[in-house]
């Protein structure tokens, strides 16, 4: 039985075709996964299934009958439901009024929290969806907040629940466990619809795939059929490497030393907590962990953006203590180049022209200034050269920052830092919101540059990226170094627990015992 | 002793009296700022509706004609507010800025052209005012001590509008916090893309509270010129409808802290004006300034770190888009 059918869905913004004629099927109980790189309309083809947007022309049928969706409310009512990849909630309410929210059952809220509560036993019951229903919904981790978003879904009777981007924000924990979810769900005939980027996830949990390129369903598998491979190369339309194509390190001696730096903020609380470690020339270390667990304050005092409370960094022979701080200028000028986590808040000024992003930071270089102007013309060169060099698109230095993609943002930022051959190179986050044939193109730079002898750290909370670019991995927790791994021992369950800080070595030791342990008292019970 | 409990129930009398409509004015802020719109414009309000219903109230000879008119006026300035913040996603302080400046120039250049008395509009009647309520057994109970100066002064002896005002605190708070409306007032200055995601209309509702501000307001005002006073005087609401704001800021966007914020600085004004030329003992005469500039240090004072952090409602002040 079809669930959900879309029969020839066009949808243009301006002189943009968003949707150009897409046909979709999915059977009822099962998860489909439609995946598409950014901008190539998945959004907005569930955005028009979700009510946000009316198409232009073409039918949505739900259970076999046409149906009309003229907005949130009457999908909502025709059985869709729908987890943004930003959460919809209202941190102040408690769980139970967020799901009430929108449907509320009368006038008075009284009965309605008492049946609330209820259904959300009772949906505790038959999914084991399990939340703590009078805590605030802003002070519940991630995992959680995403199954209040399942809940609100599951509360107004979803048969179809949209998943957009569920992944970005959790741990492969947190991820394995949503897939269970998902699973028990589809066992009870919810259709569930699963975009995303990420190849492993459709291969992991989906039963069918549909794939969008520019605005179209270019192709439809079952999952078992296909291969990581062949979607890859469907999403961008020519053959993509997803390894990372490079010879063993040979790294040489340490071009960046940290020694028990600690960065503690005005609140006294220790954000970064007694690092040490050292980055050799012709190395890539990387640097895994849960975003907010001090990686930002790591780049941030690497690149002399906050001033070290403690301990020493030392460059190239030059050491960099709480004492005898730089700022971010002549840290620049000690050779180390840096590419931002958040290309938006700090990367470029999306309001600037790419030309003047592609400066930023080395803009008091005399190759731009004049006497008392800047030379437009050489800034202008300078950037037309880097845009060849990194393949920008389009190659258009007076265009404004804002208007590239994500992964021609990017570029910009790589190729200002990279074009000076830095020694020690920090990127954050190098390829978030980056379409796969942009990650291709940004990883290959990476370890270019590493084999032309710079020494690169790399933090990143993607950890197929950190294990596929590293030579080693350091692992933080909480402001701490929590493990080092040689990238060639790493795999993801270890690294996701070291991310928990769950010592895997000793949980794997210690723990065939208790487990038993654990399976016997269970039994009995 | 007995002069001094006098003057205690006098001073409460009149604390009462002047914290009426900022109790009024500050509740209609909470509607507009819990529901995401900020309303710079509750002094403007006031004055219009303190015109409107002078002006009614005059012609007509009705003081319910001039609630009527006050009021309408009132939410009518609120709608405007609405189309220009919620419709056409203007900047809400602007907006509210241009709604003052626009009534304080209105309602004089109006006053003069139909009036001819200097903007002010002609005194009203008795008849065409909301007169004093006096409450049972007020007069019998006069003299008793204690209990009967209470009765007599303080419970009895407002006009209908005061009372308004007071029962306006519990059903506000009845109303944010018990019924559906409230949740979904609440929810919608924190985060509009979730209301509009449970397929609730961010316009609507914005638009309702709206309504609920301008009304509160237009009654705010025409307290101000048919019950304290006997008619509208140029500018008249004199930085009420901004005392109001802050207030209802120094609340924290709660309808009962909101009115004891009213309370205090209605105190502080009803002592300035006991004050007001009395010679204390050490300090000499209080320069009358410093008094009336009271309740706005305190603000400042009490914002800048004594009642703890003010958060507002997180999306009040920025206009709703749905994303793209």
């Amino acid at each position: 039985m079809i669930a959900i059918e879309l029969r020839g869905i066009n949808k243009s913004f301006g002189p943009v075709h968003a949707n150009k004629n897409v046909a979709l099927n999915i059977e009822r109980g099962t998860i489909h996964g439609i995946i598409g790189e950014n901008g190539a309309g998945k959004s907005t083809l569930m955005s028009i299934l979700y009510g946000f947007y009316q198409a232009d022309s073409g039918d949505i049928l739900i259970n076999g009958e046409i149906t009309k969706i003229h907005g949130s409310d009457e999908a909502i009512a025709a059985g869709i439901g729908m987890v943004h990849q930003h959460f919809m909630l209202v941190d102040p309410f408690t769980v139970v009024e967020n799901v009430m929210l929108g449907a509320e059952g009368g006038a008075l809220l009284d009965k309605g929290i008492d049946k609330t509560r209820e259904e959300l036993e009772r949906l505790k019951r038959e999914y084991g969806l399990k939340v703590p229903v009078d805590a605030l919904a802003g002070e519940l981790p991630v995992g959680l907040q995403q199954r209040v978003e399942i809940l609100k879904a599951l509360y107004r009777g979803a048969q179809i629940l949209i998943l957009d981007e569920p992944t970005g924000v959790l741990t492969p924990q947190e991820t394995d466990q949503l897939f269970r979810i998902l699973n028990a769900l589809k066992e009870q005939g919810v259709t569930v619809i699963l975009i995303t980027h990420k190849l492993q996830e459709i291969m992991a949990v989906t039963d069918g795939v549909s794939v969008m390129r520019g605005g179209e369903m270019v192709a439809h598998r079952k999952t078992r059929e296909t291969s990581k491979e062949e979607l890859a190369e469907l999403m961008v339309g020519r053959k993509v490497l997803l390894k990372v194509d490079k010879e063993e390190a040979q790294p040489k001696d340490a071009a960046l030393t940290v020694e028990n730096l600690s960065v503690i903020s005005a609140d006294g609380v220790a954000r970064l907590d007694n690092v040490s470690f050292s980055v050799r020339r012709g190395e890539i270390v990387g640097v895994a962990g849960v975003s907010g667990n001090g990686q930002s304050e790591l780049l941030a005092a690497l690149s002399g953006i906050v001033k070290p409370s403690k301990g020493s960094i030392s460059i190239n022979g030059t050491t960099v203590t709480a004492e005898a701080p730089l700022d971010a200028a002549a840290f620049r000028d000690l050779g180390v180049g840096h590419v931002p986590e958040d290309r938006h808040r700090m990367g470029l000024v999306t309001a600037f022209t790419a030309d003047e992003s592609a400066i930023l930071g080395y803009h008091r270089d005399e190759t731009f200034n004049g006497p008392i102007l800047m030379k437009r013309a050489a800034i202008t060169e300078d950037c037309a050269q880097k845009m060849a060099d990194f393949d920008v698109r389009p190659p258009t230095p007076g265009l404004k920052s804002a208007n590239f993609s994500g992964g021609n943002q990017q570029k910009i930022v790589l190729a200002r830092e990279m074009a000076r051959k830095p020694k020690v190179l920090l990127v954050g986050q190098p390829t978030r919101g980056v379409d796969i044939g942009a990650i291709e193109y940004i990883h290959k730079n990476l370890v270019a540059m590493r084999d032309a002898g710079a020494a690169v750290l790399l933090v990143s909370v993607e950890l197929e990226e950190i294990m596929s670019l590293s030579d080693r991995i350091l692992v933080m927790f909480e402001g701490r170094i929590v493990g080092e791994v040689d990238a060639k021992d790493a795999n993801e369950r270890m690294l996701g627990l070291m991310m928990a800080n769950a010592n895997p070595e000793t949980e794997s030791a210690a723990s065939q015992e208790p487990i038993e342990e654990e399976r016997n008292l269970g039994a009995e019970a | 002793m007995d002069e001094f409990f006098i003057l205690v129930v006098s001073t409460l009398d009149a604390t009462i009296r002047v914290a009426a409509p900022l109790v009024l004015a500050a509740l209609a802020g909470l509607y507009a700022e819990r529901s995401g719109v900020i309303d710079i414009g509750l002094e403007g309000k006031m004055l219009a509706a303190a015109f409107a219903a002078a002006a009614a109230s005059f012609v007509m000879d009705s003081a319910w004609a001039g609630l009527l008119a006050g009021v309408s006026i009132s939410v009518i300035l609120a709608l405007i507010h609405g189309f220009a913040c919620i419709t056409h996603k203007g900047n809400q302080v602007v907006s509210g800025v241009a709604i003052n400046i626009l009534v304080a120039g209105l309602t004089v250049t109006l006053g003069i052209a139909w009036f001819a008395q200097g903007g002010q509009t002609p005194s009203l009647t008795n008849d065409a005012r909301f007169s004093p309520l006096i409450w049972p057994g007020a007069q019998a109970v006069k003299d008793v001590p204690f209990i009967g100066g209470l009765y007599t002064e303080i419970i009895s002896g407002h006009n209908l509008l005061a009372y308004v005002a007071y029962l306006a605190v519990p059903l506000t708070w009845w109303v944010v916090y018990r019924t559906r409306f409230g949740l979904r007032l609440r929810a919608v200055g924190e985060n509009p893309a979730a209301v509009d995601t449970a397929g609730i209309s961010v316009t609507a509702l914005r638009y309702q509270a709206m309504i609920c501000c301008g009304f509160l307001c237009g009654i705010a005002g025409t307290y101000l010129s048919t019950a304290q006073n006997a008619g509208f005087v140029k500018n008249m609401t004199a930085g009420q409808g901004f005392i109001a704001l802050a207030a209802m800021i120094f609340g924290k966007w709660k309808p009962v802290p909101a009115m004891m914020a009213c309370l205090l600085f209605g105190f502080l004004d009803a002592v300035a004006n006991r004050i007001q030329g009395v010679s204390m003992p050490l300090v000499g005469e209080i320069p009358v300034q410093l008094i009336q500039a009271l309740p706005y240090i305190l603000t400042v004072i009490l914002l800048a770190g004594f009642i703890g952090k003010a958060v507002a409602p997180k999306a009040s002040g920025i206009p709703y888009v749905k994303e793209r």
